[in-house]
């Protein structure tokens, strides 16, 4: 199965949460971060928690963040960055 | 759950017992075992990087199909994993989780104090050391390939594994000699 995002692509994580079981957690909802890799497609645990068969597959990626980005007022270092697994549909590719 | 699987005849009790029986044998040696051996073999530690899972088999440790990825510490960078969302952990290669691992204080505050809550573990990190966080949210589990502390260059791979806790393969302590 193909997947639309590349390493090093820069992205955004879609917010509006819909109610019920997501994996995506609320404090990177809105920010953007860089494609780390692409762990490859997984059957949707958005679906596969109400008994479904979770298909199609989603492509699943691993996006990095810098701590700057995800908490305003991150004072530890500014080197500082987070991982993060998010499925395709969460993401969009950042506008510039 | 398990007597409506059992009743349908997707799996059987004597499956379900196996399977307990497996994880919970489990320790954090298996994870030490890895550990050490890639501090030894710089070959090995490259296609633990590139295949955690088929790297723990060729040391007789399966680990199912649990999809492993091995983050390395360096110079420049330390990293630590944490589950924000449950509980998510490499039980095959480290055990059952701590009970910190899993409570909500840690969970919630190394995402966005790292620093402070490791500093709370007595690990101390120069501001050139860059902290990575692993937020495990989906269907990987990770695991920290520590440092090989200073003076250990005379040790045999089983003295090794003996440096490498469950601590510091979740990222919160760093190996050190053993007086």
């Amino acid at each position: 199965m193909g997947h639309r995002l590349q390493i090093g692509d820069r992205v955004v994580v879609r917010t509006g949460a819909t109610p019920g079981h997501i994996r995506t957690p609320r404090y990177v909802q809105g920010k953007t971060g860089v494609v780390e890799r692409v762990c490859g497609a997984f059957a949707n645990p958005e679906e596969l928690a109400y008994g479904r068969a979770g298909l199609p597959a989603r492509t699943l990626y691993r996006v990095r963040f810098r701590q700057t980005e995800l908490w305003p007022g991150y004072r530890e270092s500014r080197e500082d960055t987070l991982d993060v697994e998010l499925y395709e549909h969460w993401l969009r590719p950042a506008e510039d | 759950m398990r007597e409506l699987l059992i009743e349908k005849q997707v799996i059987t009790a004597e499956e379900v017992r196996a399977a307990v029986e497996t994880l919970d044998s489990r320790t954090a040696a298996g994870g030490a075992k890895v550990v050490a051996h890639a501090w030894c073999d710089p070959e090995y530690r490259q296609r633990l990087l590139n295949d955690g899972p088929a790297a723990c088999r060729e040391l007789g440790i399966d680990i199912g199909p649990t999809r492993l990825i091995v983050v390395e510490n360096t110079q420049a960078v330390h990293n630590v994993i944490v589950c924000t969302l449950c509980s998510c952990y490499p039980r095959m290669l480290l055990g059952l989780p701590p009970d910190w691992y899993k409570a909500r204080e840690y969970r919630s505050r190394v995402v966005r104090e790292p620093r402070s809550v490791l500093r709370e573990f007595g690990t101390e990190l120069p501001d050139n050391v860059a902290v990575r966080v692993h937020d495990s949210t989906a269907d990987m589990r990770y695991l920290v390939l520590p440092l090989r502390p200073a003076g250990s260059e005379n040790l045999g791979e089983n003295r090794l594994a003996e440096l490498v806790t469950r601590d510091c393969m979740i990222g919160v302590t760093r190996p050190v000699m053993l007086p």
